[in-house]
């Protein structure tokens, strides 16, 4: 575009800033300093990445070519046998039962420590504040972790597994109720305890009829996140259908794996599907 | 003066209590039934999961006894009586766990900028095309459904043992999730500076730069800083693969009984990942309390 006189007058008028204006244009000059030196903070650490971990487009190019092989020879799906079949379909219904009792028993267990974590049930600051770090503390460790550490205590299997997504959970869910709990409205409590209830009651009558519901759309949620978990711990030796995933991509045996992978895709879209259904039945349920 | 309460007749009241007796009935048998398949659906579990409660019953010891001995040396002392000789390889986990945190940087800030790329053609209110919003959607959803752990195995045999896989599996993962929370985010906006930016001529891209991104872009790191912190504690077991990082320390120790060792190098997991989570919420208020203002 060629620049007509019009432009240039515009330019030129731009240029003369009325005075009151020209703190607005110095905030902005000011900004995008600080923003551009965020930036090249970034990325001289992103760059420092790439030295440290050694990657280079060289590295990717040969790996994705042999990527490229691997996801060749993973096509089509396929178990060989209907045996193998069978075995991991119920290797799939125990990583199922793994995530589901470790979900459950993760529940039951922080339903408790989620009101001694709260700030309006626990008057005492200490121990509420001690209650949180350990619950964050239990949150910081993966569930990968956990099972190594319980496979250590009673043994290879899918047991491990559940003790490992519980403990792991317990954390997680620690935190969510008791936030659930501290965001809970007051004037039902104040209205159990005009009419002369003790403080359990202000709890039993005041709180939980609000944080139920909250607290059973939070627990599906991770159910649905936990099927993901429990594909993986098996990989460790908890039990599960990564167990024969892991062996199978050890063993490259990639149309097995491959199977493997389309079956947990399926189970974790099965289970989503199902549980955003009981949640939307539980949610509407709240607003009648 | 007195007051005095006339209670109704009982042909008045008789309706009323018998509605109340059956709305309460219902709602209990409706928890009753819940309260059946929730047992129903744990023995199932149960039954599927080989749960023993024998054997946890015989064994729960261990599992104090094992959290009592990793705070033993292995003379036999408390750990906190000899903090050099429970921190003895300070120096190497150190520089792992800045190797951890480093692949979670560099993967997340990978997957982010990856899945800015993509989010515009998955969002349903400003996508170019619904063919190619479908193929952005499922392939997203793809990659953030596959563990990255699977991931990460796989590209140990491809791309060979080391952090790269490491990387590259969290980078994946990271991009399928943030994919979706970032077109979310987009098809919350106000369409009105993108219509104005198209009604001036500009093109799909203008139209994004000037019209979309400016609304999204601190949501965009706040959701950005939030997966950083999940990446660290991803990052921290993708050794347990061979896929770079302290992970690999960590479950040798475990392996191998090293029992002081795995309790220092479980501390120094969580003390970074504290303070990871502490600094991340501190810049994230700030920046979305610097939007608000």
């Amino acid at each position: 575009m060629s620049a007509n006189p019009n432009q240039q007058n515009i330019a030129e008028s731009l240029t003369q800033v009325p005075s009151e204006f020209r703190y607005l244009i110095k905030g902005d000059r000011k900004q995008r300093i600080m923003a551009s030196m965020v930036v090249v903070v970034m990325v001289a650490f992103y760059l420092l990445g790439l030295y440290v971990l050694e990657i280079n487009p060289l590295r990717i190019i040969t790996g994705l070519g042999e990527l490229g092989k691997i996801v060749w020879l993973m096509l089509p799906p396929d178990p060989e046998t209907w045996e193998r079949a069978i075995r991991l379909l119920f290797s799939l219904i125990e990583t199922i039962s793994i995530a589901f009792l470790g979900t459950l028993l993760a529940a039951i267990i922080a339903f408790p420590l989620g009101f001694l974590a709260a700030r309006n049930i626990v008057s005492l600051r200490l121990p509420q504040f001690m209650m949180r770090r350990g619950l964050d503390s239990i949150r910081g460790i993966d569930t990968l972790i956990w099972a190594l550490i319980w496979i250590n205590v009673v043994g290879l299997g899918p047991f491990a597994g559940v003790l490992a997504i519980m403990c792991s959970d317990i954390g997680s869910f620690g935190k969510l109720f008791s936030e659930a709990i501290e965001a809970a409205d007051r004037k039902p409590v104040e209205g159990v305890k005009s009419a002369g209830g003790s403080h359990l009651d202000t709890i039993r009558l005041g709180i939980i009829p609000q944080i139920l519901p909250v607290m059973l759309s939070q627990v599906l949620y991770y159910f649905e996140s936990n099927t993901r978990s429990a594909t993986i711990i098996g990989i460790v030796g908890a039990g599960g259908i990564g167990l024969y995933l892991a062996e199978q991509i050890r063993t490259l045996e990639w149309q097995q794996a491959s199977f493997s992978i389309l079956l947990i895709l399926i189970a974790v879209a099965l289970i989503d599907a199902l549980s955003s259904r009981i949640r939307f039945a539980i949610i509407g349920g709240q607003q009648q | 003066m007195t007051t005095h309460i006339i209670s109704p007749v009982e042909s008045q009241i008789a309706p009323l209590r018998d509605a109340y007796r059956e709305a309460i009935a219902q709602k209990r048998l409706k928890l009753a039934t819940g309260i059946v398949i929730l047992i129903v659906a744990t023995l199932a579990a149960s039954w599927g999961a080989e749960v023993d409660l024998a054997t946890l019953w015989n064994k729960i010891g261990n599992f104090t006894n094992y959290f009592n001995r990793l705070f033993f040396l292995d003379n036999g002392q408390r750990v906190w009586t000899d903090l050099p000789e429970w921190f003895w390889g300070l120096k190497k986990w150190g520089k792992q766990l800045a190797e951890t945190i480093l692949m979670a940087y560099v993967a997340t800030l990978t997957g982010a900028i990856a899945a800015f790329f993509l989010c515009f053609s998955a969002a349903r209110n400003i996508a170019p095309s619904s063919t190619l919003m479908f193929t952005v959607r499922r392939g997203l959803e793809f990659c953030r459904t596959v563990p990255e752990i699977v991931f990460a195995l796989i590209f140990v045999v491809a791309f060979g043992l080391g952090a790269m896989a490491g990387v590259l599996a969290i980078a994946i993962h990271t991009m399928g999730a943030l994919g979706k929370l970032f077109s979310e985010v987009v098809e919350n906006i106000d369409l009105k500076p993108v219509e104005g930016t198209r009604a001036s001529g500009g093109t799909w891209a203008q139209q994004v730069r000037f019209g979309a991104v400016p609304q999204v872009l601190s949501n965009f790191v706040s959701y950005a800083l939030l997966r950083f912190e999940i990446n660290v504690r991803g990052a921290a077991v993708m050794g347990f693969v061979g896929a770079g990082g302290i992970g690999q320390d960590l479950i040798e120790a475990i392996r191998k009984f090293y029992y002081s060792d795995v309790s220092a190098i479980l501390l120094l997991i969580i003390l970074a990942v504290m303070i990871i989570d502490a600094l991340t919420e501190k810049l994230r208020h700030h920046l979305l309390g610097d939007v608000s203002s």
